[in-house]
């Protein structure tokens, strides 16, 4: 009886099992079989993973040369690069998605050059500012993140390269940036779960996902608790996910264990 | 070409009296930084039993804080912020109509602080948990063979040298916690991103009030950081410096 299953485990995993299936069967699920918010919630979901995949990659891609700007830029680089990481850090990630949606979404069409320039169908949706709120977000954070990983890499590796005679292009990206984002690596994964977290914020901008979805049905319905718990299982399930999955990134790496 | 910016100019817009809207963000930045001081100091109180109970507790207790944590971390702040809402709403008005009271309406700042507070509460209990576990063991098995007290051994060992393991995570867990009060605006508590929407909706001047509301977020942080520099320098008061001195 030793390790998991120590008998008040078997107790609370009867108390929690009990609890879940009070919830099915006493609650009210009937909405979950209207084809109404049963056809969406797959769409929904994959919103929600969309966003955030894409902003993670792309917020990434910028947050690799902020970082390294912080870490060994030119002063010329390094202190707006550091501004901008504390703006993004020191303010809401709601107001910054006000900020883009209402503000610059209220602006362009003041613009006639913008407003008949062949983006103006995508600009008039709000997914865009969705995505460019959350990737700048996450560039602001994770380039804190690579400032440090950058600093962290042993300057003896860089050495080495360079008495290789490697150019500097190929120190960057065969040794710098692999062994920093190496370090990086669990970092990263807490921050994408982070990253997870804050995706519902798009729904204020009427951007559709599994937040919004749920919405809908206590608007509709007036049921309040039942979405909210879907939800939150939804939640908890893709976290668990992200979780898993950089395990399984860092399992990938070879390092050497003492 | 700027034209649609300067409908109306940012002085008048943002001037203390009613026409200007100074007022009303002042107020609003005011409820944002009272629901996170409270916040704040809920999720610590919570942070510092769920510490000590996750070490020290018995195994039940310990199961329980994990599942609190893991579940906190783990759902969306929203969404928990729509769920205790709710729940804490439905329970005290259950409450208070089983004993023949009136129900109330769960809102404004003490909703918005226990709400915040139970979430910045599992936070804390890690933030705190590692900052116990850097206190050498040395030391807590000293004060026990001195017949301390447990009691007595947190509060003269545990608690004072932890502190200085502790402040850089707490310092993140305020500006997470003010940051955090914006969510309530979603809510629907006039803090200072729903004052900002307010007036930006009704004055239509949407980037001002934006631009406005963010230097003060803005503001708040950079004064954090210096508050918390200096609560970081008095808990290393006594403390080797690295380099420094040396055996």
């Amino acid at each position: 009886m030793s390790g998991f299953f120590q008998p008040h485990r078997i107790v609370l995993l009867a108390a929690g099992v009990g609890i879940i299936a009070w919830c099915a069967v006493s609650l009210n699920w009937s909405w979950m079989a209207t084809p109404k918010y049963l056809d969406v919630l797959p769409l929904a979901i994959w919103r929600t993973i969309w966003l955030t995949v894409v902003t993670m990659i792309l917020g990434m891609c910028l947050a690799i040369p902020l970082g390294f700007a912080m870490a060994t830029g030119p002063v010329w680089l390094a202190v707006p690069a550091r501004i901008y990481c504390s703006i993004i850090r020191g303010t809401p990630l709601l107001l910054q998605l006000w900020l883009l949606y209402y503000g610059l979404g209220s602006l362009f069409p003041e613009f006639p050059w913008i407003r008949d320039s062949f983006l103006w169908p995508i600009l008039r949706q709000a997914w865009p500012y969705a995505v460019l709120a959350l990737t700048l977000s996450v560039a602001g954070y994770e380039g804190e993140v690579m400032r440090g990983a950058f600093k962290g890499v042993p300057g003896g590796q860089l050495e080495a390269a360079r008495a290789m005679g490697m150019p500097r292009m190929k120190i960057f990206f065969r040794i710098w940036l692999p062994q920093a984002l190496h370090r990086a690596l669990p970092t990263i994964g807490g921050e994408t779960v982070l990253q997870m977290k804050s995706t519902p914020l798009v729904a204020t901008i009427t951007v559709v996902d599994i937040y919004s979805l749920a919405k809908r049905v206590t608007q509709d319905t007036f049921i309040v608790y039942e979405p909210l718990l879907l939800l939150a299982l939804v939640y908890m399930i893709l976290a668990g996910m992200i979780v898993l999955l950089f395990k399984w990134f860092e399992a990938q790496i070879p390092a050497r264990t003492a | 070409m700027l034209a649609p910016l300067m409908a109306a100019s940012w002085s008048e817009l943002l001037a203390w009296s009613p026409p200007g809207w100074g007022a009303t963000l002042i107020a609003g930045l005011g409820n944002t930084i009272l629901i996170a001081l409270g916040a704040y100091a809920l999720g610590l109180f919570i942070g510092v039993l769920g510490a000590f109970g996750k070490l020290y507790g018995g195994p039940v207790t310990k199961d329980l804080l994990a599942i609190y944590t893991t579940l906190v971390r783990a759902v969306p702040e929203l969404v928990l912020l729509l769920l205790i809402t709710f729940a804490a709403k439905d329970a005290i008005n259950a409450v208070l109509r089983a004993n023949g009271f009136d129900t109330i309406d769960f809102s404004g700042v003490v909703a918005g602080i226990v709400v915040l507070g139970v979430v910045q509460g599992a936070y804390s209990t890690e933030v705190l948990r590692g900052a116990i576990l850097s206190v050498p063991a040395g030391q807590i098995e000293a004060g026990r063979a001195m017949g301390m007290s447990p009691m007595k051994i947190a509060q003269r060992i545990t608690l004072p040298l932890m502190t200085l393991a502790a402040v850089p995570g707490l310092a993140n867990l305020w500006l997470t916690c003010t940051k955090d009060t914006a969510l309530l605006a979603v809510i629907g508590f006039i803090e200072l991103t729903k004052a900002t929407s307010l007036a930006a909706g009704t004055t239509k001047s949407f980037l001002t009030f934006y631009l406005a509301a963010g230097a003060l977020y803005l503001a708040l942080s950079l004064v954090s950081g210096l508050v918390f520099g200096r609560i970081e320098r008095w808990a290393r008061r006594g403390q080797r410096t690295a380099g420094g001195g040396g055996i």
